[in-house]
């Protein structure tokens, strides 16, 4: 039987709107306007989870998205389910299912509550003291570990959400919609700042909105009622705009921030699809003003983690704005008077509390006056030294304070009770403010770190910036609205402010209880079940930087970050380590500040928008026959074209041979062009390149090797002059982008006075590479007037041509050694081109060849690629290249470093070609090369760079890099695999046409 | 997230840009006239400081323009923004 703690209305809840939804597989009713929290509160439910290590059974602490216990699990099993969720947090709708995590069989039964009583066998670091030796067992203990962790189940099919993202631009983001945040926007907006106020939760007014306390008045009025006024006012101001449901996440640098608005995990499921789900805000403000407000500490006694414990303040705002009771027996533990708020409210509705435990001597406000004269006894100077209750609490017990506060005296008293509100005081909710690289400083008085400068971009305003009672927020709050945006008066200047005086404090990080600190368990991270033992623990054992202390005992580590406990531990440690806290610092705090979904953070960007990819104009015609593709760079490159179900070796094999036997054509388009124009182009290559390029005759193409200025290959391809001050380069697919970058650094940094002039053209021209023996055939084709004999287009050479109507570039280059042309073309008539290529081709039994026959081809030619056969390590004289490089050049980038003593070095690892004994064995790519078998250590002599079994030559070939290998021709070497040893000799690495006379064939 | 003023296009967010290391490293005229340990002192020696550090940028994904920047590493304040060929700003 399950009891309705729903006390008298309140206007948030509509009572009209009954909802149900299930927990734990069981049907309850709540209302419209009701958390998850509050609706199970109502109907008396609050074991809620179980703790992370030791599953103690956990109930509901708070009512907001610092809760540490109540996190569930939301629709499980469905594709919208979701792990870690705040009940808290939750608006309820009609068919909502939320259950426990952590636990099995049940929240009720959980078999894990046996680390509970194993507890002294669970100290701070027991994971690495314990799952240490021996090493090799690593992998066994893991999968017991992470089988018996874990917060909540991940969804095991796609999202059907869609997520957005936004960029917004505003004079002034107001963080926080609490009494000064309203009045902090209200104010910028009527002074004509583009204003911009979020606030996490649904509903305006923070914690004033329903604050009834009878001795504060505002312009003689309930703060709740004053503030609603103010809310109502909003509606009319321009320049404003409001979004709820919003939380910030983190707050970058240059006033950059990301907020989370949630649009539809309120609403029924079948209202939320075709809709966006969470879009996320990606805000860029001249001025930040944080209102972030101030979380309730807990106190840290005993046992004070039971169902049942909650936050004082929390209690009121179920009372109060939930119109829900917590407890139909309370007590409330306090430290200073927002408890007595608490007491009253529950007293006011007719519901009993049975006394208030307060660590204090005494206190004269008025409020606590009244709670005296409405009979509710009151222990002044007491502690609460144990609770008790497994699953609920159903009493606590106390005892006399000592005059220091570290131990208890007299006899104990234990009071019967279902709920305990828990008053600590207040933490300034400081996170974003320190996400946003500013400092903070610790006030003795308050016991609080808050914000240490204002600057002109930001200002914490309210309790976030220090300011607990209404009379300081507001009189502070007007001053520096003036001061930060300018501005001579505010709408509230003259309002009239009277409240109820607090002038008695006491703050006790941790409570004494009459048993040793070994055998209570006062709980200071609750999510992470680290105790006030653990860090003492970790103090012992040596840890002294707050950091270290935080990833011993896990505090603060859990998805709550430490909200309520994070100030404990560092007051705990201090008077440990007897250090003042402001020398202590603090952890740092980082975003997010509550958990995102991953689908926030992507946005749009899923399934085929995941990453970009670039297309060659002929890609239709490869889909078409079904090509394989390899992804090079962003590019989508054509990567074998099997045929009769070939394999990838059968086609390329297959490939390979065509083309050096009849015809082949290869989509050249990703390639990456430069157009390079200017008086000074020519000397500008001669600077760039290791050749010289001076005397390149117009129509004539060169192929070019370029280093980093530590001499190292950074790119190659071939460059061809169209005109007096006209070139065009090619460059590597991959590396296009970052050689336009480098070119147009030098140009704009070290010589500006030269008149050259980039353009890439990479995107603007498909090209189709033609070759083998009846290329020329096929060619003449196709543009049967142009002269293609060797003596009018040579090899290395260019011509300018029509194609029907069509302009083309010819380049008679070669990147197979066979007789070829690249043809390029005006990018929209690629795919005719190629079609045009194929249809001549027939005769010819033209065959298309992709990446990874063109590998191949330039392999038995033993053609390097830059990336693949050289690593940012290999200078063109590692490369066995020293014949591109000019001895005549005065200076180019990375010559002088070819000269240094590293890079002269005889020894360097060198490119050379490698043959196998066995002519059939393919050896992997990557793998080590030594001289010596059976013998440990062994010297590492190099790596295969390149290899393939080739069709042309019948048997395996492979391109190392080899210490030394230049002067190792025809020496025997070993690679030691897995499950064998294979036996190779170093060879030169042109393997096939080594005099090159099929370039004219 | 910075907010970059460019010296060619006005503010742009830090996306846009790409570093580019310590500025005011010119590139010596003669190279083959150093020592090694002069190269190298130019090719691999930069500073890394704490504080006032004066540093190259380029508006990668704007209008590709190389300009130098004023930045506290400290704290990432943006102190000046100049073009190349500029005389840096005296402290």
């Amino acid at each position: 039987m399950t009891k309705n703690l729903r006390v008298k209305t309140s206007e948030y809840i509509d009572e009209t709107n009954r909802i149900s939804f299930k927990f734990n597989g069981k049907t309850y009713h709540g209302y419209k306007g009701d958390t998850l929290a509050s609706a199970l509160l109502a109907n008396d439910v609050h074991l809620v989870g179980r703790s992370f290590k030791y599953h103690r059974p956990r109930g509901i602490m708070t009512s907001g998205s610092e809760e540490p216990n109540a996190i569930v699990q939301i629709n499980p099993g469905t594709n919208r389910t979701e792990p870690n969720v705040r009940a808290t947090e939750v608006e309820i709708y009609e068919g909502l299912e939320a259950s426990s995590q952590n636990c099995w069989p049940s929240v009720e039964f959980d078999i894990g509550g046996i680390n509970n009583f194993l507890s002294p066998f669970f100290p701070a670091g027991f994971y690495y003291k314990t799952f240490m030796w021996p090493a090799s067992f690593w992998e066994k203990y893991e999968f017991f570990i992470r089988h018996s962790a874990g917060l909540g189940k991940s969804p095991t099919s796609s999202d059907p959400d869609v997520y957005d993202h936004r960029n917004v631009h505003c004079d002034v983001l107001v963080v926080g919609a609490g009494i000064a945040g309203i009045l902090a926007a209200k104010n910028a907006a009527k002074n004509n700042f583009k204003t911009l106020l979020v606030d996490e939760k649904n509903e305006l007014g923070g914690s004033t909105i329903y604050e009834n306390n009878e001795f504060n008045k505002i312009d003689n009025k309930k703060p709740s009622e004053w503030l609603k006024k103010e809310i109502e006012d909003l509606k009319d101001i321009e320049n404003l705009e409001i979004k709820t449901r919003t939380s910030v996440a983190a707050y970058h640098q240059y006033n950059y921030l990301l907020a989370r608005e949630n649009l539809t995990d309120h609403l029924e499921t079948k209202d939320k699809t075709n809709k966006i789900r969470q879009r996320l805000l990606k805000i860029r403000a001249k001025k930040v003003i944080l209102a972030t407000g101030a979380l309730e500490r807990p106190l840290i006694f005993n046992n004070n983690d039971r169902p049942g414990i909650i936050l004082s303040s929390a209690v009121k705002k179920y009372s109060e704005f939930y119109g829900v009771a917590c407890g139909s027996k309370n007590v409330f533990f306090t430290n200073n008077d927002s408890a007595y708020e608490s007491a009253l409210s529950l007293y006011n509705k007719g519901i009993n509390v049975e006394a208030i435990i307060d660590i204090r001597e005494q206190s004269e406000s008025k409020i606590v006056k009244k709670v005296e004269e409405v009979g509710i006894k009151i222990y002044w100077s007491y502690s609460i030294v144990d609770t008790a209750g497994y699953k609920r609490l159903n009493s606590v017990s106390i005892m006399k304070l000592s005059n220091d506060g570290t131990s208890v005296t007299g006899s104990k008293i234990s009071i019967s009770c279902d709920c305990l509100g828990v008053a600590g005081g207040w933490t300034p909710a400081v996170h974003l403010y320190t996400q946003s690289g500013s400092k903070l400083v610790f006030d003795e008085e308050k016991n609080v770190f808050l914000p240490n400068q204002n600057t002109s971009n930001q200002i914490s305003v309210g309790s976030c910036g220090g300011d607990f009672k209404i009379d300081e927020i507001i009189k502070n709050l007007n001053q520096k609205l003036k001061d930060n945006l300018n501005i001579k008066e505010t709408d509230f200047d003259n309002i009239k402010v009277e409240i109820d005086q607090e002038n008695s404090k006491r703050n006790i990080w941790l409570l004494p209880s009459n048993k040793p600190l070994g055998k209570t368990k006062p709980f200071v991270d609750y999510q992470n079940d680290a105790t006030a033992k653990d860090i003492k623990l970790a103090l012992r054992e040596g840890f002294r930087s707050i950091e270290h202390v935080k990833r011993y005992t896990t505090t603060g580590m859990g998805t709550d970050q430490g909200k309520l406990g994070n100030m404990h531990a560092l007051g705990i440690i201090a008077d440990t380590a007897g250090v003042k806290m402001g020398e202590l610092g603090t952890t740092t705090f980082r975003p997010p500040y509550t958990p995102l979904t991953f689908g926030t953070i992507v946005g749009r960007n899923v399934g085929k928008f995941f990453d970009i990819f670039r297309r060659t104009p002929m890609n239709d015609w490869h889909v078409e026959n079904k090509a394989k593709f390899e992804n090079v760079g962003q590019w989508k490159r054509a990567w074998y074209y099997p045929i009769n179900g070939e394999t990838m070796h059968q086609a390329v094999q297959r490939e390979s041979k065509a083309a050096r036997e009849s015809a082949g054509i290869l989509d050249a388009s990703t390639l990456g062009k430069i157009d390079i124009q200017g008086s000074d182009a020519s000397e500008f290559l001669n600077r760039i390149y290791t050749n010289a390029w001076s005397k390149l005759a117009i129509g004539k193409c060169r192929y070019g090797l370029m280093l980093n200025e530590d001499g190292m290959v950074y790119d190659d391809g071939v460059t061809t002059r169209l005109g007096e001050n006209h070139y065009i380069m090619s460059t590597t697919t991959g590396g296009a982008a970052n050689v336009l970058g480098k070119l147009e650094d030098y140009l704009q940094t070290e010589w500006p006075e030269l008149d050259v002039y980039l353009t890439s053209v990479t995107d603007h021209y498909a090209t189709a590479s033609l070759c083998g023996p009846n290329s020329k055939n096929i060619l003449k084709k196709i543009i049967p007037d142009l002269d293609l004999s060797d003596e009018n287009f040579p090899h290395m050479s260019f011509k300018e041509a029509n194609i029907g109507n069509i302009k083309c570039r010819i380049m008679r280059i070669s990147f197979t050694g066979e007789h070829s042309y690249e043809i390029n073309v005006q990018a929209s008539y690629g795919k005719d081109l190629w079609e045009k290529c194929i249809e001549a081709g027939k005769e010819f039994n033209i065959t298309p060849y992709g990446t990874e026959t063109m590998h191949l081809l330039r392999a038995e030619k033993g053609f390097i690629i830059v990336g693949q056969d050289t690593d940012g390590t290999m200078t063109p004289i590692d490369l066995q290249m020293d014949w591109i490089v000019s001895k005549k050049k005065y200076d180019f980038i990375g010559k002088r470093s070819l000269y240094r003593s590293d890079t002269m070095k005889e020894d360097r690892k060198q490119l050379v070609g490698l043959l196998t004994d066995d002519p059939e064995i393919v050896l992997e790519e990557g793998a080590q090369i030594v001289s010596k078998l059976n013998q440990s250590p062994v010297e590492m002599l190099g790596h295969v760079t390149s290899s393939y079994f080739s069709p042309n030559l019948n048997k395996s070939i492979a391109l190392a890099v080899v210490r030394g290998g230049k002067d190792m021709m025809g020496k025997k070497l070993f690679i030691p695999m897995e499950d064998k040893n294979i036996n190779v000799t170093v060879a030169n690495p042109v393997f096939y046409d080594e005099k090159n006379e099929r370039l004219n064939a | 997230m910075f907010l970059i003023n460019c010296p060619y296009c006005g503010e742009r967010d830090q996306q846009e840009f790409k570093a580019g290391g310590e500025a005011h490293i010119e590139r010596p005229k003669q190279p083959t006239e150093l020592s090694d340990d002069e190269w190298a002192e130019y090719l691999f020696m930069r500073k890394n400081i704490k504080g006032v550090q004066f540093e190259r940028w380029n508006h990668a994904h704007g209008c590709r323009k190389w300009f130098n920047m004023v930045r506290d590493t400290s704290n990432d304040e943006i102190k000046a923004i100049y073009k190349m060929g500029e005389k840096p700003p005296s402290q």
